[in-house]
């Protein structure tokens, strides 16, 4: 180079230099940031899923030092977690600013003089709640806020509103102890405990007058049956239809509250919450009304709902959770999701989420003495506690994505108001209690399920497609087939999701015989007209070269095909009564859906067919000639000489093709959601439809919320596939390069 | 590529001996080849003879349908014959009288959904009677209500009847036509006023509040600036006043012309010319007729605007966006693609890292493109869109400019989808060039920079070109990514218009592979969008195949040159 440059002038070489410098630089930067683009893909999905699987952090607020000097009987928060709502138990109620402590509003919530004996609220979300007084009488509240923003700032103000205040709500006569409220459209029910006459439960029957609009309410008294012991909780379900008594030592009683037996009403089961024993220490219901919390002095924390069997209902216990040996003392329901806090009686804070059976958070937070009161904010991100001294304590907390395990992803999961565990994938509802299901097994089984049979019909033809084309056929006529079968590889999904969607699936469902005598007439013809073939002359059967077999059988398969066809309704009438869609449905017993998987499979197979079969031909064409002259030359016979010598040759060459088909069948969007019903099922019927993990992810994506959990799971259905085809792709990818250092040596 | 003895040995082998030489098997993989192929060549078939015959003029039928004792009139198209078995008729409540287990069934066209509430019926081909095909039949496509079939009895042009049919026909007709063809110039007028004008006035209203907005957020709104603001709005409201005056009048000066024509059932309407598309009488038409009427509705299907939820008119939008999305994704992916080639191929030291590389870059290609879908969604649009936002957009804020699915987001989506092949390509380009003409370069005293530059570059050009135009032949059949980031069922202005500036990265856009799920699923005229579905899937095919044609042909001509170069 040096004597080159010696004939132009130096600052040109230098210039040039320069240029060659910056050119290396700029392709390096540019190849590098390529690369990483890739490496994104991988990271950024990683990244938008990881936080579903972290816990829980609760953080002391900075700032909050007031004490509270009461005897706090109830707590709440409001939607900001700004305002804290409490009452004492001298029938006072105050609304405090929780950063710090002033009062904003107070109320007086006795009844004739008398305070609240016991507070009975509806439920987790709900912000109503029951006054059981002295005189058995009973007054109902709601803490409510409305926001302004005089001058561009928030202002919330608290008020209590006092709902049916012109109706004399009453339980019966005497103290009332215990406390639970319904408000339901159709009914109001208040169920407690009366001191002295024990268990009262009044349903309130609502009826409307047509003509003003008042409401009327109907008081009507529900006869209990006897009940053993002294009382430790009374709650009633969401439905209306369900009280849960509960005893000391952690004996239930439920009674069916729409029903009667001889003039009393039902008990639909009895029984004990807990397994090891140990007294009740407290308990809860869910958010939703659905289902009971219940923790024992044994450290036992159990959820139970009512399922329904043969036998009738029973209170089943769903799971355990582990509170590490804690004793819970203290149940915070969460407002918008089915998890809840357990507060110890050694100060440890404990976050859980029961569908996704997991504990986030374990902490001992408090070392000062016991907590009176605790409430969580409707948003679930702080928590707010009244201790016995007086101290207020005030956490910060950062609970995402709870509703996310390997268990309810992949495990069966007893959702509330199922009769047994299942795999079920149904992620959004117009509800606001909803328990979303996210499991992946349906999912899952959808995409293998239409990967199989995909592959069941593409792997055989493509295969023995690619054996013919490669070792037999003319190579004049190859030369024309090949392209055209990998022509078929650039043909759109949406097109043939839009054939199989809208022609193939009505054409099955009319000629489904044709389609099953295709199957049988088929190959039985091809071998009739080989035999025959090989009994024609030899001087008529020399006439067609030796590999045009393939161009020969295109009328044959077309004369079948249209046989099948064109005999469909005769052997239809003949043979399942006019109508094999009913026969199937009748007599087999199995369901058929218009688009199926046998549809999918079919359209699926023509996009995989071209990927295998490309593959697997250029393997079996790159089996060095030398290997089968000379099984030839020993006295082979050509099929011999396929499946003794090239086959094994070839064999990673035609596994990795399957692998790369495979990967393409898993992955694929656009068929199976034009295919198929989409409907998540579990149920390996040919004649069903399926919903796919792509697919899923292309109709719910659109619709999740950004960040939500929904969202994020949907993240993670992409990772899951994006993992499942780089694995399978990577793995076909080194059978073929083993393959290639193979042939190397041959 | 071998002879095989047993298919020349003389005589008749036995059967056994047939089966052991494993000529069936030679058989059985050869019908494997051959039910591929056939399957190929139907599915295309298929495609082509329902998409070409979509635009057809099919003859009008008029029947009396004779069922339990009852008659009526039928007028409409034959689009489908099914045969069924009496079984499923009789299921379905039928009463047959026919002697056979198999029925012939008719779907007819009748269109008049506005008179008759369903466009389409089926029809037992036993209860036909009197079938005819009268010459003067008129089937008018129009706006809305979908096609509508009767015979035309009088026309009046701005409240005044022209001509009557009974008297004149020929007349009539002729005076027919000649209004639509009155109506539709004007209704050319209102189009382009609509939307080009009033179009641009709004969007130049929008530019002002965002101005407005911006000053706002940058506190620099004062008295001098509110006055421009509202002197450039006032100018621009009274424009549009003007232009509102102008589309008044034609609206009213088309408002008076109508028709009125017999249903085959003898009711007498009376419609507006205004919303006519096209008239025409198909049982009067010769081939020569029919061939140009199929002309016109080719070009319209390639050149038009949908009509009816995308059920009728045309697809041009759709195109105008896939060609687009594509243009954009190639100018993204061709630089990056080749650069990335280039360095693995002749910058990068060969060694494990590089081959990793190689096998990620390969595997890329079968990741499903769904999962491009989810990437781009979440990382460009929510993440690099929300960020753009606001650093530029702020005064757009809370309506997101380019933090929503769009047009540069899609064609950043898809570019990365088809990076792989682009490098595959290229880099098969590249490792054909002899090596030995590199070193000739370099041996000449040419830098690295040079030698690619002047040798290899120009030498893999066709190999670049293969690996864009693949490139190009997936992204444009690609539809699952595009749902999530940009494509819409109908974009209300075309990307790329007269408003600066111009091109509109952040809009949405239509696709022609969406625009076949859309139509094809979610429409809710499922019947009478189908045959549009069957023609905009034979376009995209075709667009398709020719741009793999394309790339099969260039790598031929490549590995020509290079067969040259290596003797």
């Amino acid at each position: 180079m040096t004597s080159l440059s010696e004939h132009i002038p130096p600052y040109l070489a230098r210039w040039r230099r320069l240029k060659d410098r910056i050119a290396t630089v700029s392709i390096t930067a540019g190849g590098a940031a390529v690369l990483v683009a890739i490496l994104l893909i991988f990271f950024y999905l990683m990244y938008e899923v990881l936080p579903l699987f972290q816990g829980a952090s609760v953080e002391p607020s900075p700032g909050v030092d007031w004490r509270f000097d009461g005897e706090p009987a109830y707590l709440a928060m409001e939607e900001q977690g700004e305002i804290a709502f409490v009452i004492e138990a001298d029938g006072r109620s105050h609304f405090i600013q929780v950063a710090d402590g002033t009062e904003l509003g107070s109320a007086e919530l006795s009844l004739d003089g008398s305070p609240a004996t016991a507070i009975g609220p509806e439920g987790a979300e709900s912000r109503l709640l029951a006054l059981g007084h002295a005189s058995g009488a009973v007054s109902l509240i709601s803490h409510e806020y409305r926001l302004s923003y005089p001058g561009g700032t928030r202002v919330i103000t608290p008020r209590i509103e006092r709902p049916y205040a012109q109706y004399d709500l009453s339980l019966g006569q005497g103290r009332i102890e215990k406390l639970a409220v319904i408000d339901g459209d159709d009914a109001l029910i208040l169920a407690g405990v009366i001191e002295g006459s024990g268990l009262a439960v009044v349903r309130y029957n609502k009826e409307e007058d047509f003509l003003s609009g008042e409401l009327a309410l109907e008081r009507e008294e529900l006869r209990m049956p006897p009940l053993p012991a002294e009382t430790a909780a009374v709650y009633l379900g969401a439905d209306q239809n369900w009280l849960y008594w509960l005893d000391s030592m952690g004996d239930y009683v439920l009674v069916d509250l729409g029903n009667t037996e001889q003039g009393v009403q039902r008990v639909a089961d009895r029984g004990n919450l807990f397994r090891n024993g140990g007294e009740l220490t407290t308990s809860g219901m869910l958010l939703g009304g659905l289902s009971l919390l219940s923790t024992s002095s044994s450290g036992e924390l159990v959820q139970h709902f009512v399922v329904r069997d043969e036998s009738g209902h029973r209170l089943q216990r769903i799971r355990g959770f582990d509170t590490d040996g804690t004793v819970v003392t203290g149940l915070l329901p969460e407002h918008r999701r089915k998890g809840f806090i357990a507060l110890g009686d050694g100060g440890e804070l404990q976050i859980f989420h029961t569908t996704a059976h997991r504990r986030l958070f374990n902490e001992r937070l408090l070392d000062d003495g016991p907590v009176a009161s605790a409430a969580i904010s409707p948003r679930g991100n702080s928590i707010v506690a009244l201790q016995t001294g007086g101290a207020v304590k005030h956490w910060q907390v950062h609970n995402e994505h709870p509703d996310i395990s390997w268990s309810a992803l992949w495990d069966k999961v007893w959702y509330e108001s199922y009769d047994q565990p299942d795999y079920t994938w149904q992620s959004s509802s117009s509800s606001n209690d909803f328990e979303p299901k996210y499991s992946f097994a349906p999912l899952a089984f959808g995409t293998l399920k239409a990967a199989f049979y995909t592959m069941l019909i593409a792997a055989p033809l493509a295969i023995c497609g690619a054996i013919y084309t490669a070792y037999f056929m003319a190579p004049a006529l190859r030369r024309k087939v090949k392209p055209l079968i990998e022509l078929m590889e650039a043909l759109p999904t949406v097109i043939l999701g839009f054939l199989a969607g809208l022609w193939l699936a009505p054409f099955i469902e009319d000629k489904l015989t044709g389609v099953i005598s295709l199957l049988l007439i088929m190959p039985i013809g091809i071998l009739l007209f080989s035999f025959l073939w090989a009994h024609l002359p030899v001087g008529l059967r020399t006439r067609v070269p030796d590999g045009w077999h393939a161009a020969l059988l295109v009328p044959v398969v077309i004369l079948l095909a249209w046989l099948s066809f064109a005999t469909n309704d005769l052997v239809e009438l003949w043979l399942f009564g006019g109508d094999m869609r009913v026969w199937i449905t009748n007599e087999v017993g199995i369901s058929f859906d218009q688009r199926n998987s046998l549809v999918v499979g079919i359209a699926m197979g023509m996009a995989v067919i071209p990927t295998i079969f490309s593959i697997a031909e250029d393997a079996i064409f790159s089996v060095p000639q030398h290997l089968s002259y000379g099984s030839l030359a020993l006295g082979a016979t050509p099929w011999q000489t396929l499946v003794g010598v090239v086959l094994p040759t070839a064999s990673p060459g035609i596994f990795s093709g399957l692998m790369i088909g495979l990967g393409r069948a898993v992955g694929e969007t656009m068929i199976v959601l034009m295919a198929t019903g989409n409907t998540p099922i579990m149920d390996a019927n040919i004649f069903e439809g399926m919903r796919t993990l792509s697919a899923n992810i292309a109709v719910e994506v659109p619709e999740a919320e950004v960040d939500s959990t929904h969202y994020r799971v949907l993240f993670l259905a992409a990772f899951v596939l994006f993992l499942f085809t780089f694995g399978v792709n990577t793995v076909a990818e080194l059978v073929r390069q083993r393959l290639r250092l193979k042939y190397g040596s041959l | 590529m071998n002879d095989h003895a047993s298919m020349h040995q003389t005589g008749n082998p036995g059967l056994w001996r047939w089966i052991k030489s494993g000529d069936p098997m030679i058989w059985l993989n050869a019908a494997a080849v051959s039910i591929s192929v056939i399957a190929v060549l139907g599915l295309l078939l298929l495609l082509a003879v329902r998409g070409f015959s979509h635009f057809w003029p099919k003859d009008v039928m008029a029947a009396s349908v004779q069922y339990q004792g009852q008659s009526r009139q039928v007028l409409g198209e034959v689009v489908e014959q099914v045969e069924v078995s009496g079984e499923q008729l009789r299921e379905a409540g039928f009463e047959l009288q026919g002697p056979g287990p198999f029925y012939q069934r008719s779907l007819l066209k009748q269109g008049n959904r506005d008179f008759l509430g369903t466009d389409f019926i089926w029809l037992i081909d036993e209860q036909l009677a009197e079938t005819s095909h009268p010459a003067d039949v008129l089937v008018v496509e129009r706006l809305e209500w979908g096609n509508f079939y009767g015979f035309l009895e009088t026309v009046t042009r701005a409240g005044t009847q022209v001509a009557d049919a009974s008297s004149d026909p020929a007349l009539a007709w002729d005076a027919f036509q000649a209004l639509i063809h009155e109506t539709l110039e004007v209704r050319e007028q209102i189009y382009r006023i609509e939307r080009a004008e009033i179009g641009r006035i709004n969007y130049q209203l929008e530019r002002i509040r965002l101005r407005e907005r911006r000053l706002e957020l940058d506190q620099a709104l004062d008295a001098a600036a509110k006055a421009d603001l509202a002197a450039d709005r006032s100018e621009l409201e009274a424009n549009y006043r003007v232009l509102q005056g102008r589309l008044r009048e034609l609206y009213e000066s088309i408002a008076e012309h109508s028709y009125t024509a017999r249903l085959i059932d003898g009711r007498e309407v009376s419609l507006p010319i205004a919303k006519v598309v096209r008239a025409y009488r198909p049982n009067a038409m010769g081939y020569g007729d029919k061939i140009a009427f199929y002309g016109e509705k080719l070009w319209e299907f390639l050149s038009a605007e949908p009509r009816e939820a995308n059920t009728e008119g045309g697809v041009f939008p759709a195109i105008f966006g896939t060609v687009m999305m594509v243009i954009l994704m190639s100018i993204i992916v061709t630089p990056f693609g080749v650069v990335a080639a280039v360095y693995l191929r002749e910058y990068a030291r060969q060694g494990f890292v590089t081959r990793t590389i190689r096998v990620a870059v390969n595997n890329l290609a079968g990741v499903p493109s769904i999962v491009y879908g989810v990437f781009g969604l979440g990382f460009f649009v929510y993440f690099l869109g929300g960020e753009l936002d606001q650093l530029f957009f702020q005064a757009a804020l809370p309506s997101p400019t380019f933090g929503t699915p769009g047009l540069m987001w899609a064609s950043l989506t898809l570019a990365l989808l088809t990076l792989p092949v682009v490098i595959v390509a290229t880099e098969e380009g590249l490792s054909r060039i002899p090596k030995s003409l590199r070193e000739g370069s370099l041996a000449l005293g040419a830098t690295r920079a040079e030698t690619l530059w002047r040798v290899v570059l120009p030498m893999a050009s066709p190999a670049m070109m293969t690996g864009l135009i693949l490139a190009v032949a997936r992204a444009a059949g690609e539809v699952a990514p595009l749902m999530l980031v940009g494509v819409v069922k109908l974009a209300p202005t075309l990307p790329l218009d007269g408003n600066y500036p111009f091109v509109h990265l952040d809009q949405k856009f239509m696709h022609l592979g969406f625009h076949i799920y859309d139509v094809g699923f979610q429409s809710p005229n499922v019947e009478a969008a189908r045959p549009l579905v069957y023609a905009t899937a034979l376009l995209l095919v075709a667009i398709i195949a020719l741009l793999n044609l394309a790339a099969v042909s260039l790598r031929n001509r490549l590995r020509e040159r290079y067969k040259s170069l290596e003797n």
